[in-house]
């Protein structure tokens, strides 16, 4: 279930009204005298007053761009901005700082590497494997490369119980493979993937390996060395962070072999009239001024999660989503997407008969229950299934077994408006 | 907030009116909203004086596509096609009777969509010359484009 290295310390004691403390958002309500069931931390999760408060204190006492001026804010700022660096490169288990590239998401660190490395190495008969549970944001980039460079692209199929073929990866895998891009974790299945045994396939025929990380980091302990992956994206808001701002992590070597993504003011080193020497990692990839303040938020909420602990937090949605599983599972009518709750992480994805998910999203939010109801930006995995959306509640170590009791009577309500 | 699917609306979802096909139909269209999968097709037979005869929907969706269609077929039996085209989501709502966000908006004005363009042809055969059906039906009705 752990990403990379087994658990190395004693998993420290939960305490989820103590977590559920420090996130101010939970103590509204959604509508009059009703409270707030969130259960869309897979789309974005909510932040914690560490994180707010570091946002807000950036800009009443530090606001200043980073890397250029002399003045005491902008030192500040740009401490403040590195310093966020390696607290997100400790926390995935990154050899260097240098390796981590602040981007502004998931989508962008894909791009960059879908606009630098492949379309630089890519050549017409290359493939690019890819899954059919991967999101939109790790399929479209790909088509995009296949189109300019002339390579094809390949897809694992998912099995019927919700899990990669990995025989079928074994016979896709030739000389011929570049790259494979797959996700840790289905962000509509939930299926945790064997990220670490697909990188050394790959490796194995040559391939270099991105790993899309948007569900896995927030919810289970990562180490990117033990992984051996050649990219890792992922983004801040989904774990506690500010929106607009993502990581890529890259192995050193391909970082220094690629090309500027954008070009403009920070990536350069020196410019003539015509022409320009790159800036060194992680700047070379940085132009223009970056999402600083979401930056610096980010290590905060990276700061918070590892003082709750990942291993915590793990083994508390573990619990919750096999509490989820099993009382979906009683309610005739319901079907489950996607693997058996082992071998799964962060959320349920499930289809009611009769009712429309929109519906059922719609009938719950009025008890003031969010969850994510359509395709969740995977459309051709919802063809593969065979259906044209699905509803998901998802989970974070804010999330209590009696909201998944209130679920399970929303759901029950809606049968009852729905099929009388 | 249940108030979305007031009883009138759940009926229709439930025991939707004009559901089918028709065997030759003088009018026919089709479309989707693949933001959620929601799909209407429509068939219209039209009177000798150009009003519509009878008509039948088909497709999938949530509670406010399927049953807005439903009501849409109610209220356009006996009407001559320029009295439909001239319609916008102010006749859907005023037929749901209730007011829906922006997305849920999609759903209903999907039948609408749908329906205007299957009368199309019948109502401007200079435009059926020069532009498709979805972009007529766009263009009278000032609808939104709901395919996301």
């Amino acid at each position: 279930m752990r990403m990379g290295i087994e658990p190395t310390s004693p998993v420290r004691p939960f305490d989820v009204e103590r977590v559920r403390r420090q996130f101010p958002i939970l103590s509204r309500e959604v509508h009059a005298g009703v409270p707030l069931i969130y259960l869309d931390s897979a789309a974005t999760a909510l932040k914690p007053n560490s994180v707010i408060e570091t946002v807000a204190e950036h800009y009443r006492r530090h606001t200043a761009n980073v890397h250029r001026g002399i003045h005491r804010l902008a030192e500040e700022a740009t401490e403040s901005y590195e310093h966020a660096r390696e607290l997100v490169a400790r926390f995935i288990g990154a050899p260097a700082a240098r390796q981590v590239i602040f981007t502004h998401g998931t989508t962008e660190s894909i791009n960059l590497v879908a606009s630098t490395w492949a379309r630089q190495t890519l050549r017409a008969g290359d493939e690019i494997v890819l899954t059919e549970m991967e999101h939109h944001s790790n399929l479209i980039p790909w088509q995009q490369v296949a189109a300019t460079t002339g390579a094809e692209l390949r897809f694992v199929p998912v099995t019927p119980d919700g899990h990669l073929d990995l025989s079928a990866l074994d016979a896709l895998l030739s000389r011929r493979t570049k790259l494979v891009a797959v996700t840790a974790v289905s962000n509509v299945l939930g299926t945790v993937n064997p990220v670490a045994t697909i990188v050394t396939m790959a490796h194995a025929v040559g391939a270099r390996v991105l790993v899309d990380a948007a569900q896995s980091v927030p919810h289970l302990p990562t180490d990117v060395t033990a992984i051996d992956c050649d990219f890792l994206a992922f983004s801040g808001h989904k774990m506690c962070g500010p929106d607009g701002v993502g990581v890529l992590f890259g192995r050193e070597e391909l970082l220094e072999s690629m090309p500027p993504y954008m070009t403009g003011g920070q990536m350069v080193r020196r410019v003539r009239r015509t022409s320009a020497d790159w800036n060194e990692l992680p700047w070379k990839f940085e132009a223009g001024t970056p999402p600083i303040a979401s930056a610096i938020g980010l290590g905060a909420a990276v700061e918070f999660l590892s003082q709750v602990d990942m291993e915590s937090v793990r083994q508390h949605e573990a619990a919750l989503i096999r509490y989820a599983y099993d009382r979906l599972r009683e309610i005739d009518g319901v079907r489950m997407l996607g693997p058996v709750p082992q071998h799964r992480s962060g959320l349920v994805s499930f289809t009611v008969d009769g009712i429309h998910p929109h519906d059922l999203a719609q009938v719950l939010d009025s008890r003031g229950i969010a969850i994510r109801a359509g395709h969740h930006c995977a459309q051709p995995l919802h063809t593969r299934l065979g259906i044209a959306a699905s509803a998901r509640a998802s989970f974070y170590l804010y999330n209590m077994a009696d909201e998944v009791n209130q679920l399970i009577e929303g759901i029950r309500h809606a049968q009852n408006l729905f099929s009388r | 907030m249940d108030d979305l699917y007031r009883e009138e609306i759940l009926d229709h979802y439930r025991s939707p009116r004009h559901r089918g096909r028709l065997a030759s139909p003088d009018a026919t269209f089709e479309d989707d909203n693949p933001l959620c999968g929601d799909r209407v097709r429509l068939d219209v037979r039209f009177e000798e004086d150009g009003r519509i005869a009878e008509v039948r929907f088909c497709g999938e969706g949530c509670a406010i596509s399927q049953a807005t269609a439903s009501m849409l077929c109610d209220d356009v039996v006996g009407k001559l096609p320029a009295e439909v085209t001239g319609w916008d989501k102010q006749k859907v709502l005023e037929l749901l009777g209730i007011s829906l966000t922006p997305i849920r908006l999609k759903c209903a004005l999907l039948p609408l969509k749908v329906l205007q363009a299957a009368l199309w042809r019948s109502v401007n055969q200079q435009d059926a010359r020069t532009e498709s059906a979805a972009n007529f039906s766009r263009r009278h009705a000032n609808l939104p484009d709901t395919t996301g």
